[in-house]
């Protein structure tokens, strides 16, 4: 029994061609990882799942349904999608939370049970009246989540759900994530560019990019080739390099550029390494400190991702760095502003 | 630094300003006496004031609840849409925004007196048929205010509103309702528009005393026969209703937000 059946799907907007031709089918009850990187179609596929877009091309089969003009708003009650960027309606987290079940009909009581259940498999508790919108960004993706789990749908969609949150969040979402995958009989599909969250989370794997379903396997047949993955799932400050071992029983890695960083793991000779974003310290003067990787660089990139900010630094190799939109005003950071990275040997991993 | 943010030209014109307009004040005797007038006029709450009064408020707030049923659900639709000439149609009202009242009296007039193609629906000299006609004049005021309202609303919320269970009409509403604030911007700002217009008022309404005799018409006539106090009383009132519903919004947007 295939919850989805997708056939030979295609989606152009315009000039631009976001899905060519894809073709998959998800079995019920299985949790499907969608990796590729920004751009790669993920979002688009997974909003042709949600029966939000229409496909210019091709069929889609819900629960062996076909999906059509006619029957679009019934299938589309069988699944729904929390979105990479948080959407809330300007009302109370409550309000947000016992939408759809009030589109669905549900009484008040059970809207009220749901919602105090919702709120607790988020860990967020007697924030009924809150207004969402005024909570914060990991706060109000956990309502989200908990507005999708509680219409309690046989189809699960998330795309980058823990992109972008703080820890805690990250770590609350993964958590009910996992618990609905095992106590329930929900498919899900779950859309990511972070390699890591496949590790943890998934059975089967599709990658995708350029629209193209690239491969779909179980997860150790794709991850075998790590390199080629992490390449493609592009991860971050990865810097391709030369190592030795130094005296101190470190390794000092020549990434080229005279750039060389130090790494607290013993390998010598060809290797790849990288340093997550959010492992990174930006300051505006050097800070003194145990961390043994300081380079200084000025701001070339800065994109905004709501609670966060993603900072391209050049520092003989370009770095990425993530900071808190807070910081990020009230260090009065600029393009071209003069700022030093700094991040610990132990923070530096290797891919393979 | 205090020196840096001081700005004495704004503050000169402002000291001119007042100056001339206490000149004014002092020297028309007639305005001074009108004033007087008017405080008495107000305060004795004159039944005919009273009764003008009210008649305005009630065919403006008609023509706006009028103009509502159409704009709102017009503005909706353009500013969810996504069709050809969708600029186009958005360009033409808000050019309408600016018709003048005397204009639209004009053409109103022409369609609905009695010997004119729709004087059957007896409109002409009724105060319903001011209200249809200021209900006409603000209709392209509110469905610009209305789109520019709704195409504010974060895109996503249609969508999300879809994937929580929501039918297209259902998704609509959600976008409508995260737009209230906007909305009701373009609610009252088109009830000011309707309650100070002058021009469809006089022209189809005629100013006929107990029937379709309003402040704006009222004023003209009264200001017209050398009714100074009078006029300035009703002047002072229509200024009284449109601030206050300036205040209301402002309210209105707080809260809501």
């Amino acid at each position: 029994m295939n919850m989805i059946e997708l056939d030979n799907v295609t989606k152009t907007y315009g000039e631009i061609t976001a899905l060519d031709g894809v073709s998959l089918k998800i079995p019920r009850g299985e949790l499907l990882t969608l990796i590729g990187p920004n751009g790669s179609g993920k979002t688009t596929l997974l909003k042709i799942l949600a029966c939000i877009e229409k496909p210019t091309r091709g069929k889609v089969y819900i629960d062996n349904d076909l999906v059509k003009e006619r029957s679009v708003t019934k299938l589309r009650l069988k699944g729904t999608m929390v979105f990479q960027k948080t959407v809330l309606f300007n009302a109370t987290t409550y309000e947000n939370i016992a939408y759809g079940l009030k589109l669905r009909g549900f009484l008040k009581e059970q809207i009220n049970e749901r919602v105090r259940n919702a709120l607790k498999l988020v860990k967020l508790e007697g924030y009924e009246k809150r207004p969402a919108k005024k909570l914060s960004g990991g706060e109000q993706q956990r309502v989200s989540l908990a507005r999708a789990l509680t219409l309690r749908t046989e189809l699960l969609l998330l795309d980058e759900p823990i992109a972008n949150l703080d820890q805690r969040s990250a770590s609350i979402i993964e958590a009910a994530i996992s618990r609905i995958e095992r106590e329930t009989s929900t498919t899900v599909v779950l859309a990511t560019h972070n390699l890591f969250q496949v590790k943890a989370l998934s059975e089967k794997v599709a990658l995708i990019n350029n629209g193209r379903l690239i491969q779909v396997g179980k997860a150790h047949e794709i991850l075998g080739d790590s390199r080629k993955l992490a390449d493609f799932a592009r991860i971050e400050n990865i810097f391709p390099g030369v190592s030795h071992i130094t005296k101190h029983g470190t390794s000092l890695i020549d990434i080229g550029d005279n750039v060389q960083i130090e790494a607290s793991i013993r390998k010598s000779g060809k290797i790849s390494v990288f340093v997550r974003p959010e492992d990174i310290i930006l300051s505006k003067i050097k800070i003194a400190s145990s961390a043994r990787n300081v380079f200084e660089g000025k701001i070339v990139e800065i994109s905004d991702l709501g609670p966060t900010v993603r900072l391209g630094i050049d520092a003989g190799k370009q770095f990425v760095v993530q900071i808190t939109k807070r910081s990020f005003v009230e260090m009065q950071l600029n393009l071209s502003s003069k700022v030093f990275v700094t991040f610990k040997a132990s923070s530096v991993e290797t891919i393979d | 630094m205090m020196l840096r943010k001081f700005k004495p030209i704004p503050l000169i014109i402002s000291f001119l300003m007042i100056a001339a307009i206490i000149i004014v004040i002092v020297s028309v005797e007639e305005f001074y006496e009108g004033i007087k007038g008017a405080i008495v006029l107000i305060v004795s709450a004159d039944p005919e004031i009273m009764e003008v009064t009210l008649r305005s408020i009630y065919i403006s707030g008609t023509a706006t609840a009028l103009a509502i049923i159409w704009s709102v659900p017009t503005g909706l639709v353009i500013g969810l849409g996504d069709f050809a000439g969708k600029d186009f149609v958005r360009g033409i009202f808000n050019a309408l925004i600016g018709i003048p009242t005397v204009a639209l009296g004009l053409i109103l007039y022409l369609l609905l007196s009695s010997s004119g193609p729709l004087g059957f629906l007896d409109l002409f000299i009724n105060p319903l048929g001011v209200a249809v006609g200021q209900a006409i004049l603000i209709t392209p005021m509110m469905i610009s205010f209305t789109t520019s309202a709704v195409e504010a609303v974060e895109p996503d919320i249609k969508d999300l509103a879809k994937t929580l269970g929501a039918s297209e009409v259902e998704a609509a509403f959600a976008v409508l309702k995260e737009s209230t604030p906007g909305v009701s911007l373009a609610v009252m700002g088109s009830f000011n528009r309707a309650i100070a217009e002058l021009g469809i008022a006089f022209m189809i309404g005629q100013n006929i005393r107990g029937s379709t005799r309003v402040l704006t018409t009222a004023i003209a006539m009264e200001t017209g026969r050398g009714e100074i106090a009078l006029s300035i009383a009703l002047a002072l009132i229509l200024l009284v209703v449109v601030l206050s519903i300036g205040v209301l919004t402002n309210l209105l947007q707080r809260r809501l937000r």
